[in-house]
């Protein structure tokens, strides 16, 4: 039990201190720009909610915002299962364990930049291990500069490769903190592997599991620096996410209000969907 | 060898792929590359690192990176821990929406930020310099880590605090000698996600920086795009920013796991 102590608020000080300095400033300095016109040498003019109903009514949002929808949807689809049957078919004990661990941690470490380096590389038609691969050993065409789908493929394999280990780390470590004495009494019980999953498993990963795709949901609706190095948003605009768009109206045509307005537009989707995640899966909780 | 086995290799070996072809890529000549395909070096050359240990503007790349990323990781614990210790422990005013606004902050997306964060780190003369950038990181970093350190100390029992102060000892010191080690293991884990989430960030990196605290991933996105397409030079710079990592993952790898399940996390 928990006792009432307004102490608490000292010990949030420090806390509270730098990310209001991180976070409240730069978000006043958006909504501040929201609601303005400029015509450069930092002339403002009053505009009302102008620009979010321009924005809420463009098309050009429209279709990045389904872009981005598509693209978190389908990486949690993938990504949550495989990271979790990957989990579970880990050895549990011995020499591997570290050696598995380590590696499968490798992609959350580098760079994000690398990463798209890295796979633009990989996939290039005439000289990159998979490129060269698809198109001169397989024989299928398979080139992202050209193809739209070829670029939404690499996209999402990308996303798959860099951060399914993260699932996977979250879900063998709740899959550990499992007693022995769970798995014996289903022995005992004539339990299916099917009903261990379900009935035992499952239920000790939700904690792990609600972490995980909270993290991964926010994480992939704000992802920018890996599909812009690797396919910088082409072709066309077929790849350009929420945030490829947004940097793209903000700093390339420097529409100042348009941009903020945008930006609240888009953290106001991701805290409503991440509140409603948090909600719904803690509920049991309290 | 059980059938089952086979999944974890199958996908180490997908992981390792994309990492061997950059590898392989960062000892070969330009030449070879440009020339056509081929799965291994076949002018083995260790010219692309030379290049890079010997100009200062590759090399300072990696010790700036380092710097404002082992800055971060300081301030952002400092910070996480008496915090999570609160959140932990007592119950006040407006705790829980505090906590959910701390939250938040890992949901803003950085490229909402980063023009405000430029104008914001200018204004306060800290622009290009270490400690702006590694202050900027604490926005999602010290979410996280008191997310995470919550959850641990939430798993020590409540005895431990009453019984040191029964037995005389002041609040700093209980929590710099008894509280702290005996949630070492929590520690490193947030250690490790600091790091992590500070080291591979790219976008505000770029943004607070010029000259004097430029981020190695800056450098190579400046080289990508200015000294033609240096291939080999580009991908011997990438297996170098695998490296730190790489040594962070192995000496923390049995915190991972067993610290995630110990902690509530």
């Amino acid at each position: 039990m928990k006792t009432e102590n307004q102490r608490g608020w000292l010990f949030v000080l420090p806390v509270l201190v730098l990310v209001a300095f991180n976070a409240l400033i730069p978000l006043m300095t958006v909504v501040n720009y929201s609601v303005q016109e400029t015509f450069g040498d930092n002339l403002f003019f009053w505009h009302g909610l102008g620009w979010f109903e321009d924005i809420l009514r463009s098309e050009r949002f429209h279709a990045a915002l389904g872009r981005q929808l598509f693209f978190t949807a389908t990486i949690l689809i993938i990504e949550i299962p495989l990271g979790v049957a990957i989990a579970l078919a880990m050895p549990r004990q011995g020499f591997w364990v570290p050696v598995c661990l380590v590696l499968m941690a490798l992609p959350l470490l580098i760079p994000w930049n690398v990463v798209g380096a890295m796979w633009n590389i990989f996939t290039l038609p005439d000289i990159g291990l998979l490129g060269y691969t698809m198109n001169s050993v397989l024989g299928i065409e398979y080139n992202m500069t050209q193809s739209p789908v070829a670029a939404w493929i690499t996209v999402i394999v990308m996303d798959v490769w860099h951060w399914t280990s993260l699932v996977v780390l979250l879900a063998y470590a709740g899959l550990i903190a499992i007693p022995e004495a769970y798995y014996q009494a289903a022995r005992i019980d004539g339990a299916s592997n099917w009903s261990v999953f379900r009935y035992i498993q499952l239920p000790k990963m939700k904690r792990v599991l609600t972490i995980a795709v909270l993290l991964r949901f926010m994480d992939s609706f704000n992802i920018y620096t890996e599909p812009f190095v690797l396919t910088g948003g082409g072709p066309g605009n077929s790849t350009t996410l929420l945030s490829i768009d947004l940097v793209k109206v903000a700093l390339g045509q420097f529409d100042l209000g348009p941009a903020a307005a945008m930006s609240l537009i888009y953290f106001a989707i991701t805290l409503a969907v991440s509140w409603l995640f948090y909600t719904l899966m803690t509920r049991d909780e309290q | 060898m059980k059938p089952r086995a086979l999944v974890p290799i199958l996908y180490i070996l997908f992981l390792l792929l994309p990492i061997y072809w950059l590898v392989a890529m960062s000892f070969k000549t330009t030449n070879e590359i440009l020339g056509g395909f081929s799965l291994f070096p076949q002018e083995f050359t260790l010219e692309n690192y030379r290049v890079i240990f010997t100009d200062p503007t590759w090399y300072w790349g990696y010790i700036n990176s380092i710097f404002y990323v082992s800055l971060n990781t300081l301030i952002s614990l400092a910070a996480a821990l008496p915090a999570a210790y609160a959140f932990s422990r007592y119950r006040f005013m407006g705790d829980k929406h505090l906590f959910f606004w701390l939250l938040t902050n890992r949901m803003a997306p950085a490229a909402v930020f980063a023009l405000p964060f430029f104008q914001l780190y200018s204004a306060v003369g800290l622009f290009d310099t270490h400690l702006a950038v590694a202050l900027a990181h604490c926005l999602f970093n010290i979410p996280l880590a008191v997310w995470i350190l919550e959850g641990f100390m939430s798993g020590v029992p409540k005895e431990l605090d009453e019984t040191a102060y029964v037995d005389g000892y002041s609040f700093p010191r209980f929590f710099a000698t008894i509280f702290i080690p005996t949630i070492k293991a929590g520690v490193g884990v947030a250690a490790f996600f600091c790091f992590m989430f500070s080291w591979v960030e790219l976008l505000l990196a770029k943004t607070l920086t010029a000259v004097e605290a430029k981020p190695i991933a800056a450098t190579m996105t400046r080289t990508a795009s200015s000294a033609g397409y240096e291939l080999g030079l580009l991908a011997a710079a990438g297996v170098l920013t695998i490296i730190p990592g790489a040594i962070v993952i192995y000496f923390v790898r049995n915190y991972i796991a067993k610290g995630f399940a110990l902690g509530r996390v």
